[in-house]
């Protein structure tokens, strides 16, 4: 582990001390029930060379004390076996409670994370923070619990039994202990970097393994199929000799310690049997030295396994803790209850914004909406018109100038109150796992089913919904599968239908949706957008030609804006654009 | 199983060898108690020192064989588990590039990356611990019985009962839980896509001011698997304190009946210390047992998962060789052809029939799902007709190999999919032989000259996974580029100028109209001005072919030709 991960997952400690606070009296009872089952083990040995030096020999055994210690040995027995389990009851209780409230405090988290943040993360590693982090976490705590201490009050415990069985004996199993330790140290070592190895190679495969099944089609549309095998051949012979040497190294801690364990047993049973003869013990301190011996390196084993996976604990945790602490999105202002009257003028007065500090997108840009009006965003793939949207939506805010909408800066208000104002529909369709109908009820989930039917039907969507097999209550599974592009935009287009926002943003489809199909939406949209602002992502610049204003899109930059006619006349960008759409054909 | 067999062939040696050294090992375990019976017996009770010194140098010979043999045992069976899994992954992988279309998508891409993956290690490690440690413990359990056994009739039959006692704890456990750590899988999931969800879709959520929605429903999946997991885990909470109880009233059973054997001179103290002994490493055997179940039958669902694939056959077969074209014949020619997709459902294409002369331009359209994709994957068979019969210059598609349909059609995909690697490598996909000329000249044509030559490594520049570092129409057009490479006779795009602005689509075309091995050119697309200078289109609707002929003969007879092109010209509201 480097210097840097080993920092970081100290700096957890005091988090971690802070989720675990509300569980400290379970905590404290877990401990306590640790020391009494580990001790009322380690008791059983001792009392079990009693019962054997009560049996002396033939006609010799004394069989009201091995009735007596049979009865300790019960009697201990059971405490041992109820400390156990509520050992482990309150063990799994702390864990999963502690997972869960990490959990909890995770998607909070997510929700109020200014949403810049969340598109400079990989929304893979986010997911794997909340799901696959927290799971370490929570098994690093329970095997450190269950584990540790009963770990360490075991071998505690062994010595301090020994000892006072036999100082000598004590001292030979004392010395050899470190053997034990040092094996395990040095094969952890060894095998970590071939874990290290593995892992590294692992990923390799998967990325490429990742990439050809998704690209397959093409692979075979191009008939590489020969070409990609050979290069897994390759990659993989590469995993199959890290993953060997993981595995086997990985695998030589148990035997290994075994042996010192074993070497261990010998010379106790060496030593022992020398001090029986010279009359320093009995046969049965014996044995239970025997018995002490062979359950004294275990909980060694153990403990290295728990030290790496508390370990790893603390490194997801910090992670986990790393994402509860990024700075949230300031919220100032409560919001609005009930409705919010909207007159829909929008106003953007010199603004100016950049996603990074050496790239100046827009800047010092102005524009008046008037209620009702609306406003088209065009220009060619990737020139920013998705910028716009950040804006008005305060998903990003402006670096200068402001934007008012009834005169009121956007940024005066609380974000919940601004955006109940817009409608949007954005080219990513975005369902969520669930029926049909509440997918449409999205917005707004107490609808009644009129309503939701009605905005389907607005939507030209609900004869579609009506011919699936469960009508509006079919599942529509985490990525829509069985739904083409073109329904999804469709139930987005519904959803919002189903609220009557004042003002719309909408980001036109491209190829998704049917021209037929379209066509009849953009009636609908047409009938929505009546007395409402709207601005229009437009690829379609049949649909563009009503806009009251026209916003020329290039590079981030605003370059042109005006009426169509304007526009078409001035023979800038704009009438470039529009003349490429119908080359030749009027 | 039968694809488990077939990895590990070539490694009977370790698969023999592994669980045998393991018992070897084993073997040494269960002679412990009986040397150190010896010890107490013979050596201390006859004062008899080097006795002792032998027997003590027995025990550690006994370990280092031990360890010897247990190094051999996991050596092997690391070896057999690595390299049958390493075998699998390939022999799946190749298992899936040979399915076609249609079987791969039933099966769907993400669940074949599982199954390449975490299934495959979860064999794996299933193989290496089966090997590891399935015998070990039923030999190690029986190995101890049968000492008790030969120690004393009598007392054997403790140990009978004590190992039947702990084996119905250990199985009821694990019957009442093992459905219940599924199920936890099952909600762990659920929550994993639910997160994702809310990242995905968090602009939406937004929009609508859903967030505290979103987080009870999340909540709610949560407090579920915690529920669940902490059902499951006081369940498995009653199996270590059980089995002690049972361990330790065997025990106190093999006192009081040994105390009796000793009275009676049956037997001697030494060896109820060894009927002691082996009675812990029993309960120890069957713990570990337990676990390696758990590990197992997790490993045995991700085998299954991983033969369902490898048992899907392949729904189309390819001849190896392939008849010769006939030159005068037509590039491509649908009789009566009809399409049912293997997943069942109504007909995706019905009776459709068409003909393309050499060199000619055919432009498709038709409203979503109208079957425009279908048709062109028909002409170089990545699905079967299911009615009807396709043809390529002159002789039906299922005749020719696989290799030949490949080089004889260019295939520009809906979705721009590039390979890591470099620009180069992956236009040499399409003509592995290409020189630089050849390959300026195909990405000339599709418009992507100017922006590759602007990179810094040109040819060289490095293309990342998927090819993300591209926007979205770079990449549109360096698959066009890898089409054109190959110099296809016949060249499909199937809506690929999607993410093109007008300009740019415009040039296309016309370098398109202008290469110099004419081919013959479908273009699949929603916008009229893409293919209305096409020589023949094809308008679909619902599957079926409702309009053929040029632009013009089009706008006059086809209701839906004008509909679609009305929609989108200026001319609309004039």
């Amino acid at each position: 582990m480097s210097k840097q991960s080993k920092a970081f997952s100290l700096a957890a400690l005091r988090p971690m001390g802070a989720l675990l606070r509300p569980h400290r009296w379970s905590i404290a009872l877990s401990v306590v029930c640790a020391l009494v089952s580990s001790l009322a083990q380690l008791l059983i040995p001792i009392y079990c060379g009693e019962a054997i030096d009560a049996m002396l020999g033939a006609g010799a055994v004394d069989f009201a004390a091995v009735s007596r210690v049979a009865a300790v040995i019960l009697l201990l027995t059971l405490i041992c076996a109820l400390a156990q389990w509520v050992l482990t009851v309150l063990n799994n209780r702390v864990a999963f409670r502690v997972s869960q409230s990490l959990r909890d405090q995770a998607i909070r988290k997510l929700q109020r994370l200014p949403i810049k943040w969340l598109d400079a993360h990989p929304s893979g590693d986010l997911v794997s923070r909340v799901i696959a982090d927290v799971d370490v976490v929570s098994d690093g705590l329970l095997m450190g619990f269950t584990q540790f201490f009963t770990g360490v009050v075991t071998i505690l415990g062994t010595l301090f039994m020994m000892a006072r069985l036999s100082l000598p004996v004590a001292a030979v199993v004392v010395v050899l202990t470190p053997l034990s330790l040092f094996t395990a140290g040095f094969i952890a070592r060894r095998s970590a970097r071939w874990f290290h190895a593995q892992s590294a190679v692992r990923g390799e495969e998967t990325a490429f393994i990742n990439e050809m099944l998704d690209g397959q089609r093409v692979v075979q549309a191009f008939g590489r199929e020969a070409a990609t095998q050979a290069e897994l051949h390759d990659v993989n012979q590469k995993l199959a000799d890290a993953s060997l040497k993981a595995t086997f190294f990985s695998s030589l801690v148990n035997p290994c310690t075994r042996l010192v364990n074993n070497l261990v047993y010998a010379a106790v049973a060496g030593t022992g049997a020398f001090l029986a003869i010279a009359g320093h013990m009995s046969v049965g301190q014996v044995s239970a030295f025997l018995s002490y011996a062979s359950q004294y390196a275990k909980p060694f084993n153990e403990i290295s396994g728990v030290v790496t996976e508390m370990q790893n604990a603390l490194v997801c945790a910090g992670r986990v803790f790393e994402l509860l602490a990024v700075e949230e999105e300031a919220e100032p202002f409560p919001d609005t209850a009930g409705e919010l009257p909207t007159e829909g003028q929008v106003r953007l007065e010199h603004i100016s914004f950049r996603y990074v500090p050496e790239r100046p997108l827009i800047q010092d840009f102005s524009l008046d909406v008037a209620p009702g009006q609306r406003v088209a965003i065009v220009g060619p793939t990737g020139c920013g018109k998705t910028t716009l949207i950040n804006l008005l939506m305060r998903f990003y805010d402006v670096d200068e100038g402001q934007i008012r909408v009834d005169g009121q800066e956007i940024r005066g208000m609380s974000r919940h109150d601004l955006r109940r104002r817009w409608g949007m529909v954005l080219q990513e369709t975005w369902l969520r796992s669930g029926t049909v109908r509440e997918n449409i009820a999205f917005g707004k989930p107490d609808a009644p089913e009129e309503e939701i039917v009605a905005a389907a039907k607005a939507a030209h969507i609900h004869s579609f919904i009506q011919r699936l097999p469960q009508g509006y209550d079919t599942v529509i599974a985490e990525d829509g599968e069985g739904i083409s592009q073109g329904q999804k935009q469709l139930i987005c287009i519904a959803r919002v239908m189903l609220c009557h926002p004042p003002m719309l943003i909408l980001d036109e489809a491209t190829s998704s949706i049917d021209t037929r199909t379209e066509l009849r939406v953009q009636s609908a949209f047409a009938e929505l957008m009546q007395g409402r602002t709207s601005f229009i992502v437009a690829h379609r610049l049949s649909t563009i030609r009503e806009a009251d204003v026209i916003l020329v899109m290039r590079d981030g930059h605003v370059v042109e804006q005006g009426r169509h006619e304007e526009l078409l006349a001035a023979g800038g960008f704009y009438a470039a654009l529009y003349e490429s759409q119908f080359e030749k054909s009027a | 199983m039968k694809y488990l067999r077939q990895a590990l062939k070539g490694y009977g040696r370790e698969v023999v060898l592994a669980p045998l050294f393991k018992m070897l090992e084993a073997g040494f375990d269960l002679l412990v108690p009986v040397v150190v019976a010896h010890i107490v017996n013979e050596g201390i009770g006859g004062g008899d020192r080097p006795l002792v010194l032998r027997m003590c140098a027995v025990l550690l010979g006994m370990a280092v064989v031990g360890l010897t043999c247990a190094v051999t045992a996991q050596y092997f069976s690391a070896k057999a588990a690595v390299g049958c899994a390493s075998r699998l992954r390939e022999r799946l992988f190749a298992h899936i590039e040979s399915l076609g279309w249609g079987d791969a998508d039933q099966l769907g891409a993400s669940t074949l990356i599982t199954r390449m993956t975490t299934d495959i290690n979860q064999v794996q490690n299933g193989v290496n611990m089966f090997l590891r440690l399935l015998l070990r413990s039923p030999f190690v359990v029986g190995g101890a019985f049968l000492c008790a056994l030969l120690i004393d009739r009598q007392i054997a039959w403790i140990f009978a009962l004590a190992i039947l006692g702990m084996a119905l704890v250990v199985g009821v456990i694990m019957a009442l839980t093992l459905p219940r750590y599924r199920r936890n899988q099952a909600r762990l999931d659920k929550l994993t896509a639910a997160t994702r969800e809310n990242l995905s879709g968090v602009r939406v959520i937004r929009a609508f001011g859903m967030e505290a929605r979103e987080t009870a429903r999340f909540e709610g999946f949560n407090r579920d698997l915690a529920q669940g997991q902490l059902g499951v885990g006081h369940l498995s909470a009653l199996m270590g304190p059980l089995t002690l109880v049972i361990v330790n009233l065997g025990i106190i059973a093999v006192l009081q009946s040994g105390g009796q054997a000793v009275q009676g001179g049956r037997l001697l103290s030494g060896e109820v210390i060894a009927l002691v002994n082996y009675m812990s490493q029993i309960l120890v055997e069957l713990v570990k047992l337990a676990n390696l179940i758990v590990t197992l039958s997790r490993s045995i669902a991700s085998l299954r998962r991983v033969s369902q694939v490898l048992d899907t056959q392949p729904a189309l077969t390819y001849p190896e060789t392939s008849p010769a074209p006939l030159p005068e014949a037509d590039a491509v020619r649908f009789e009566g052809v009809s399409l049912r997709y293997p997943a069942g459902g109504a007909e995706s294409l019905s009776d459709i029939s068409f003909r393309a002369r050499p060199g000619e331009t055919v432009g498709i359209i038709g409203p979503t799902g109208s079957g425009k994709s279908s048709l062109v994957h028909l002409i170089p068979r990545f699905y079967e007709a299911t009615g009807g019969q396709v043809f390529l210059q002159g002789q039906p598609v299922d005749a020719y190999a696989k290799e030949t349909l490949r080089k004889l059609v260019g295939l520009v995909p809906q979705r721009a999919q590039l390979f890591r690697g470099t620009i180069r490598s992956n236009l040499l996909w399409g003509a592995p032989e290409a020189d630089d000329e050849t390959l300026w000249e195909a990405l000339r044509a599709a418009q992507a000259e100017e922006f590759v030559r602007g990179k810094p490594g040109g040819l060289d520049e490095p293309v990342e996974q998927a090819g993300r570092n591209f926007s979205g129409g770079q990449r549109q057009r360096l698959t066009i580029a890898r089409a054109l490479a190959g110099h296809p006779p016949i060249l499909i795009l199937d809506d690929s100028a999607s993410a093109l602005d007008y300009l740019t689509d415009a040039q296309l075309r016309k370098a398109l109209r202008q290469l110099s091995w004419k081919p013959t050119v479908f273009i699949v697309s929603q916008r009229t001005a893409s293919i209305r200078h096409a020589d023949t289109i094809l308008v679909l609707d619902d599957g079926r072919l409702v309009g053929r002929g040029t632009h013009d003969e089009l706008l006059q007879t086809c209701p839906i030709y004008r509909e679609i092109h009305l929609s989108q010209s200026k001319e609309e509201r004039a």
